[in-house]
C-alpha cells in the first residue's frame, strides 16, 4: 500500500511539473506579455523598458525556472490588471468557487442517486424513462443555454432570484442548479448501471430469500456497493465542475476563481492566467490522487496494478 | 432480453441518425434553402419576432436579430459551422489520439507509460480554460478554435484505442501475422486498426458532440468564432442583451444546438449498444 501511494505520488508530482511548464510556455508563446502590459499600439522604446524591468529579455527557460521557483515558494507575482498580489486575489476568490463546487456536486448527487436507484429498481417503467429523459436532456443542453433559461424563468418571469452577483445565498441558487445539472447525467447513468448489476447478484437474492424488506435490501445492501465507482467518477466530475465554473460564474458574475479566470483572460493578465491554470490543474491532480488512494484502500486488487 | 435491448438500441440509433441526417442535409443545402443572405442587415427590421408571434410574418419565419438579419438563414448557416467544428476537431484529435493509443496498446511497457503520463497531464488541465486562454492570446477565428480543440481533445481516443488494441493484440490472428514475419507497421495498419474501427466510430461521435458544445461555449464567451459568422453559441451571446423582450433570439439557436447534440449522442449511444452490447454503462 505504501509503495502504491509513493508511486502515485511521484506520478502526481511529475504531472504537476509538466502542467506548470505547459501553462507557462503555452501562454508565453501565444502572446506578447510586454504588449499586454503596455497596451496595444505602445512605442517600441516603452516595450523595451518593460522587457528590461520585468526581465522578459532573458531566455524563456530561465524565466520559467524563475517563475516556477517563485511559485513554489508561494510568491505568485503581481496582477497586471488588478495591480494586487495574485496570491491575495486567488485566496479571495477561492472560497466562492469551492462553495459553488460543493453545492453543485451536492445538487447533482441529490438528483442522481434517487433517480438512478429508482430507475434501476423499476427498469423499463415510466420512472426509468423519466430518469433517462432527464439524463439525455442534461447531456444535450449546453450549460450556458440552460443558465439563461433559468435566468429567464426565475429572474425575469417569476422575479424570485437575482440575476447576477454573489452577495447572498440566493445568488448561488441558479449557478448551483446550472452547474449541478451539467454533471448529474454521468452520475445517474453510473448509479443505474451499478444498481442493476448489484441487484442481480447472489447476495441480494440471499437477502431477498431471508425475507428482508425491499427498502432495506436496496439501501443497506445494494446501494452501498453500487456507490463505490461513484467515488472515482466524483474526482473526474470535479474536474468538469472546475471547467464549467468558468462559464457559469461568468454568466452570473459570481465572484469566484472561474470568473477571475475569464477576466484575466480577457484582460491578458498573464500572471493571473498562469496561476489559475496551474492551480486548477493541481487541484485536479490532488483530487484524482485522493480518489485513487481511496479506491486502493477500498479495493485491495487495485494496489497490485 | 438481449435481443430486445439490442433492438431498442438500434431504435435510438435510427432516431438519432435520422435527426442528424436531416441537420446535415439542411446545412449542406443552406444556400438553396435560406430565404435571405445570412449577413444582410436591415436596420429597419430589427428583432422581428418569429412567425408564430402576432407580430411575426412569413417574410422572416424565425424573425430577425438585433441587426435585422434573417434568423432562419443564420440558423441554417450556423449548422454548417457546428458540423464543420465537430468533423474537423474529431479528425485532428482522432489522428493524434488513435496513433498514441495504437502505439501504447501494441508496444506496452515504456511507450504505454509515456502515454499514460501524457493523458494524465492533459486530463488535469481544464479544456475550456486552456482553450479560452490560447484563443485570447492568438486571436479568435474558426480555424484557431478547430486547431486548439483538436490538439486538446485526443485523450479519450488515446484511452479507448489503447485498451481496444490491447484486446486485439492478444488474439490469434495477430500472433499468426507475427509468426508469418509481417512487419510491425503492417500488423498495426492491416490487422489491428481495422478491428478497432467500431470503437473509433463510437468515440468519434461522442467527441464530436463535445467539441461542438465547447465551440459554442467559447463563442458564447466571445473567445471563439468571431462575428459576423453565424455560430450558434455566438448568436446566443449577441442576443443576451435583448433576452428580456426577445428571448426567442436565445431559444432558437440554443434549441438547435441541443437538438444536434441530442441527435449525435443518441446515434453514438445506439451505435455503442449495437457494437458492444456488454459495454453498456
Amino acid at each position: 500500500m505504501i509503495g502504491y501511494i509513493l508511486k502515485r505520488l511521484g506520478l502526481a508530482l511529475l504531472v504537476a511539473l509538466a502542467v506548470s511548464a505547459i501553462a507557462f510556455f503555452l501562454l508565453r508563446l501565444s502572446g506578447d506579455i510586454a504588449m499586454a502590459i503596455a497596451g496595444e499600439g505602445a512605442r517600441e522604446e516603452d516595450l523595451a523598458i518593460i522587457r528590461e524591468t520585468y526581465g522578459l529579455n532573458r531566455p524563456l527557460i530561465v524565466q520559467y525556472l524563475d517563475w516556477l521557483w517563485q511559485t513554489i515558494r508561494g510568491d505568485f507575482g503581481t496582477s497586471i490588471y488588478f495591480k494586487t498580489d495574485v496570491s491575495k486575489l486567488v485566496l479571495d476568490k477561492l472560497p466562492t468557487t469551492i462553495l459553488l463546487g460543493i453545492l453543485a456536486l451536492g445538487f447533482a448527487l441529490l438528483v442522481s442517486i434517487p433517480l438512478g436507484v429508482l430507475a434501476a429498481v423499476y427498469t423499463n417503467t415510466w420512472i426509468d424513462r423519466l430518469a433517462l429523459a432527464i439524463a439525455v436532456v442534461g447531456q444535450a443542453l449546453p450549460n450556458f443555454f440552460f443558465a439563461l433559461i433559468l435566468v429567464m424563468l426565475f429572474s425575469i418571469t417569476l422575479r424570485w432570484l437575482p440575476v447576477s452577483g454573489s452577495a447572498t445565498w440566493l445568488h448561488f441558487v441558479m449557478p448551483t442548479i446550472a452547474l449541478g445539472y451539467y454533471v448529474a447525467p454521468a452520475f445517474m447513468r453510473l448509479i443505474r448501471a451499478g444498481m442493476i448489476e448489484v441487484l442481480s447478484a447472489d447476495y441480494i437474492r440471499t437477502a431477498r430469500a431471508k425475507g428482508l424488506p425491499a427498502r432495506k435490501i436496496i439501501f443497506k445492501h445494494a446501494l452501498r456497493n453500487a456507490v463505490v465507482p461513484v467515488v472515482a467518477l466524483t474526482a473526474v466530475q470535479l474536474g468538469f465542475l472546475l471547467g464549467g465554473s468558468v462559464v457559469i460564474e461568468t454568466i452570473f458574475a459570481l465572484d469566484g476563481l472561474g470568473y477571475l479566470a475569464y477576466q484575466s483572460i480577457t484582460y491578458k493578465d498573464f500572471p493571473v492566467m498562469q496561476i489559475i491554470v496551474l492551480l486548477l490543474s493541481v487541484v485536479y491532480v490532488l483530487l484524482t490522487l485522493a480518489a485513487d488512494i481511496a479506491n486502493a484502500w477500498l479495493d485491495p486488487r487495485i494496489r497490485v496494478a | 432480453m438481449r435481443l430486445v435491448r439490442r433492438f431498442l438500441g438500434q431504435k435510438a440509433f435510427v432516431i438519432g441518425a435520422g435527426i442528424l441526417a436531416v441537420i446535415v442535409a439542411l446545412a449542406l443545402l443552406a444556400p438553396l434553402l435560406a430565404p435571405h443572405d445570412p449577413y444582410a442587415q436591415n436596420l429597419a427590421l430589427r428583432n422581428v419576432p418569429p412567425v408564430w408571434y402576432a407580430k411575426g410574418s412569413w417574410l422572416h419565419p424565425l424573425g430577425t436579430d438585433q441587426l435585422g438579419r434573417d434568423y432562419l438563414s443564420r440558423v441554417l448557416y450556423g449548422a454548417r459551422i457546428s458540423l464543420l467544428i465537430g468533423v474537423s476537431v474529431v479528425l485532428i484529435s482522432g489522428i493524434i489520439g488513435t496513433t498514441m493509443g495504437l502505439l501504447a496498446g501494441y508496444f506496452g511497457g515504456k511507450v504505454d507509460l509515456a502515454m499514460t503520463f501524457l493523458v494524465t497531464t492533459r486530463l488535469s488541465m481544464p479544456v475550456i480554460l486552456v482553450a479560452l486562454a490560447v484563443v485570447a492570446m492568438v486571436g479568435g477565428s474558426l480555424w484557431v478554435v478547430i486547431l486548439v480543440l483538436g490538439f486538446l481533445k485526443w485523450d479519450r481516443f488515446a484511452v479507448v484505442m489503447r485498451s481496444a488494441t490491447q484486446q486485439v493484440r492478444s488474439l490469434d490472428y495477430v500472433a499468426a501475422a507475427e509468426a508469418a514475419g509481417a512487419s510491425t507497421s503492417r500488423i498495426i495498419m492491416r490487422e489491428v486498426l481495422p478491428n478497432i474501427v467500431p470503437h473509433l466510430i463510437v468515440v468519434a461521435t461522442l467527441e464530436a458532440a463535445s467539441a461542438i458544445l465547447l465551440e459554442a461555449a467559447l463563442s458564447f464567451l466571445g473567445l471563439g468564432v468571431q462575428p459576423p459568422l453565424p455560430s450558434w453559441g455566438l448568436m446566443i451571446s449577441e442576443a443576451k442583451a435583448y433576452m428580456f423582450f426577445a428571448f426567442w433570439l436565445i431559444a432558437i439557436p440554443g434549441s438547435a444546438l441541443a437538438l444536434l447534440i441530442f441527435a449525435i449522442n443518441l446515434a453514438g449511444d445506439g451505435l455503442r449498444d449495437v457494437i458492444s452490447p456488454e459495454g453498456r454503462a
